[in-house]
């Protein structure tokens, strides 16, 4: 085993959370070592203009996703079951390689409302002490963070992503166009919201004229050109429609090559392992806090890394493993309901729908991965929910991802058969009259769903893989029934034809049936131990001196994507580190 | 082996070369000052012209022949899959990294029955390299067997009849086939060769592309995005012009 120099942080994963810690570290003078176990990757050399309009080598094989054979997970809906292994691609869609998802990403950029954080507090305050305990929702629990305080997070890496959008509440004045119902911002978005296609437009008159509130998505598809806070310059996203599972030969997308690496690559005080896999963590002899991180190179080499601070950064799933592999904390035992690694785990209760318009030009190649129109009047806390059967809510989107040929070959109207002439005609019908519309809501925690290890299936280092236990709850079924049929009215009122309909709690979840990436918590933050595995600025309550940084810290889920979230607790996260625990190692919080 | 053939493997192999040589862990201080393109980031076009490297026995390649030109066949919107390609993009795609099921997860123990009950549908441990092999055999055998003709002398009617009873999973093609997933990968497959980028050797003249009306590889919409509701006529435009 070779040892290298101690670092004063080591950030293993090298993604979003990985780049965004890396910068505001190396930015307060620590010297930091981030290991990434796929390959340095940019934006020139791997997926210029000339390269990535290419579906089938990017978004039908995946070639930027982390395949299964390098880990995957094992899944079961319950505990009374066996897991099994994912053998194939999958809803689970974990980046690789330099920039992690967020190199391929789609861009939606969202904060979570100030009720995603808080959930439990404000459902007791509205609707009564007792009904978080009637609907079965016990395992919910605040953040132990409010979204006032992530607020400056939040901004900072809108700066650094350069999102665009249109604030709908600029210091709790409301503005028509923007989003309403969001949680007040200081400050308008870096870049002004991306343009209509035909599709948006519709939709957005159909839901205005039904007396709703449409804003266009805030997207890291940068409607112009940009510098952003470290200095990197930004291009306009051309609507190019090979955008998510795709980089971007633009420059215009949202991500860790286009927005940090090229300010962080160059200080001097960081360093990147590039195809070295952390292991686990190596703990001290009092075993109460990490010595550093055992890895292994590509090579086979097998690599010590010392470090005064263990951050992982590996994506949700990948963070709680670790947590596990390094036998920090105690696992969560759901007939117990106690420990808390593992707890919390969830995903995003989703539904969608396709109408079609006759004779009319969609024009879907016309498209990016944020590029769409969406309503929250239904999503959150944002309507009364006294007198429904559940709490949360979803985002209501007609949106313009993209016309990929393979992709939607599938998306006919009134099931026309998938082959033949009548397939044929039927797609060349269907092609550019379809519309669609996402519905992305919260979810909400149960004792059943969470992680653990596997006890049968192993990675290719003989480690083993991590177990997924989990189907919806019910309070989640019920939430997207009822918010899917207020999205049904506005296919019907836009003019939609022959709606196809796929709400994806109506059969049992598993991982070759969903469309969202979204998987979230598993070792999440609170203000309590006992309930949650890390402190509100994610560091382990167990073991001081590592801080676990990703979606796996989301206690619930809001009716958003993740993304801007998980960068806003990196910064905040990062920003503890350097400016309170170096000087005062320990706890940040008492338990 | 021509010299044109010759030389296409040679570049081949040194692309595999490339690949393997690259598992190595780095240290990066700044931004690598190695500026070409990354070899095994970019696209490899199907070989043009040579002979099949996967698909090599006659009768398996007469039969996916007769199965994709049904799943696709020559209309008024278009040419057949095999005209169009389909079956040289086949042989590229099984003969490379998807066909040898690269990216799959195929450790054991596999339970069939537990996979199959958690996640709904069946999960194999083989690539999709040897269930071409065996789902052609089989399919052939079953020709042979029910109509004593080769599969590919079958009439278009008794195709669309077995495929369809395929699709609905009522066909038995025997213990080592699971007849409606073969199905689903020959379907998938046929329309990925007529929908992808014509470099991969399917969508011949971006005939698939043309049937639907989507433009190919352009990469800026920025003139059209405000141009709703208008039919644009674009001429579709591939990545590496074909032939
Ligand atoms: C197709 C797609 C579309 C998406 N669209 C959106 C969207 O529109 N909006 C949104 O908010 N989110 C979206 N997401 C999710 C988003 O990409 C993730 O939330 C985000 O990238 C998470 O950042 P992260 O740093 O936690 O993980 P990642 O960015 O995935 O980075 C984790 C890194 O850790 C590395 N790693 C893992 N294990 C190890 C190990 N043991 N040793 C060393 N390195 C390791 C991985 O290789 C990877 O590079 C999308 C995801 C996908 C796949
Ligand atoms: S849609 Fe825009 S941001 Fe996305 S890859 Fe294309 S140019 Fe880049």
């Amino acid at each position: 085993m070779e040892t290298r120099p101690k670092a004063d942080v080591v950030i293993c994963g090298f993604g979003w959370a990985g780049s965004t810690m890396a910068e505001e570290l190396t930015r307060a003078g620590l010297n930091v070592v981030a290991i990434e176990r796929g390959k340095w990757r940019d934006t020139s050399t791997d997926f210029p203009p000339a390269v990535d309009p290419d579906e089938l080598k990017w978004h039908t094989r995946r070639n930027m996703l982390q395949p299964m054979s390098v880990e995957t997970t094992t899944f079961r809906n319950n505990t009374g079951q066996t897991a099994a292994p994912v053998r194939n691609w999958s809803a689970y869609q974990f980046g690789w390689d330099v920039g992690g998802a967020g190199t391929h990403w789609a861009g939606m950029s969202w904060r979570f409302t100030p009720w995603d954080f808080q959930v439990a507090t404000q459902t007791k305050e509205r609707y009564g002490a007792g009904r978080l305990n009637e609907l079965d929702l016990d395992f919910v629990q605040d953040w132990g963070v409010t979204y006032d305080e992530m607020e400056t997070y939040y901004d900072r890496f809108e700066r650094i992503a350069g999102t665009s959008g249109k604030a709908g509440n600029l210091n709790g004045q409301k503005i028509k166009g923007g989003n309403v119902f969001e949680g007040a911002r200081k400050r308008e978005y870096p870049t002004p919201p991306l343009k209509d296609t035909y599709w948006m437009s519709k939709y957005r008159k159909t839901v205005e004229d039904m007396g709703y509130h449409p804003f266009t998505i805030p997207a890291g598809n940068l409607s112009q050109s940009y510098v952003n806070t470290l200095g990197v310059t930004m291009g306009p996203c051309t609507y190019c429609g090979f955008c998510d599972f795709h980089g971007c030969g633009n420059f215009s997308k949202s991500s860790p090559q286009a927005c940090i690496l090229p300010a962080l690559m160059r200080r001097k005080n960081f360093t990147l392992l590039t195809e070295t896999e952390v292991l686990h963590g190596v703990k001290s002899e009092d075993g109460k806090t990490l010595t550093g991180v055992n890895c292994i190179t590509a090579d086979g080499t097998e690599v010590f890394q010392p470090a005064d601070v263990v951050c992982f950064t590996a994506y949700q799933m990948d963070n709680v493993r670790l947590m596990l592999l390094s036998k920090v904390g105690t696992p969560y035992d759901p007939s117990t309901g106690e420990g808390t690694i593992g707890r919390n785990y969830n995903y995003q209760t989703c539904a969608s729908m396709t109408g079609f318009f006759d004779d009319s030009h969609m024009n879907p190649f016309i498209g990016a991965g944020a590029l769409g129109v969406q309503i929250d009047d239904f999503n959150g806390d944002n309507f009364d929910h006294a007198g429904l059967d559940f709490i949360g809510g979803g985002g209501i989107m007609g949106y313009s991802t993209d016309g990929r040929p393979i992709a939607h070959m599938n998306s006919l109207r009134g099931g026309a058969k998938r082959w033949g002439s009548e397939w044929k005609k039927a797609y060349a019908r269907d092609y550019s009259t379809a519309g669609n519309i996402f519905v992305q809501g919260t979810s909400m925690p149960t004792r059943g769903n969470y992680l653990s290890l596997d006890p049968n299936y192993k990675d290719r280092h003989g480690q083993p893989l991590l177990r997924v236990t989990f189907d919806w709850a019910e309070n989640d079924k019920k939430m997207t029934n009822w918010v899917t049929d207020k999205a049904k009215e506005i296919m019907v009122n836009a003019g939609g034809k022959d709606i196809n309909l796929e709400r994806q709690t109506d059969q049992s979840w598993n991982p070759y049936s969903q469309d969202s990436s979204h998987t979230i918590g598993g070792a999440v933050i609170g203000a309590d131990p006992t309930r949650s595995a890390l402190n509100p600025y994610l560091q382990s309550w167990d073991c001081p001196n590592l801080f676990v940084v990703g979606a796996s810290a989301f206690p619930n889920n809001g009716g958003y994507n993740p993304t801007v979230t998980v960068g806003a607790l990196a910064i905040r996260a990062a920003e503890a580190i350097h400016t309170e625990y170096m000087k005062n190692p320990g706890a940040l919080v008492k338990a | 082996m021509n010299r044109r053939e010759a030389l296409f493997s040679l570049g081949s192999m040194a692309a595999a070369g490339g690949l393997a040589s690259s598992a190595k862990a780095a240290e990066l201080h700044g931004v690598p000052a190695q500026t070409a393109l990354s070899a095994d980031n970019m696209p490899t076009p199907a070989r043009r012209g040579g002979a099949f490297q996967v698909l090599t026995d006659d009768t398996d390649r007469a039969t996916v022949k007769a199965v994709f030109d049904r799943l696709i066949p020559s209309d008024e919107l278009g040419p057949s899959a095999s005209e169009a390609g389909c079956l040289e993009f086949l042989d590229d795609q099984l003969a490379g990294d998807y066909g040898s099921g690269k990216a799959l997860y195929l450790e054991g123990p596999l339970r069939p029955e537990n996979e199959e009950a958690i996640m709904g549908s069946p999960q194999f441990l083989s690539t999709p390299r040897e269930r071409y092999n065996t789902g052609l055999k089989a399919l052939e055998a079953y020709a042979q067997k029910t109509d004593g003709a080769a599969f590919s002398a079958l009439s278009p009617d008794r195709i669309d009849a077995i495929l369809t009873d395929l699709e609905a999973g009522k066909l038995d093609l025997g213990k080592d086939v699971n007849g409606q997933a073969f199905f689903e990968l020959m379907l998938q497959n046929v329309r990925e060769g007529y929908l992808a980028d014509p470099m991969y050797g399917g969508n011949k003249d971006m005939a698939g592309w043309k049937m639907i009306g989507f433009p190919g590889a352009r990469y800026d919409y920025r003139p059209y995005v405000d141009r709703h509701d208008q039919d644009l006529s674009l001429t579709p435009v591939s990545i590496i012009p074909s032939n």
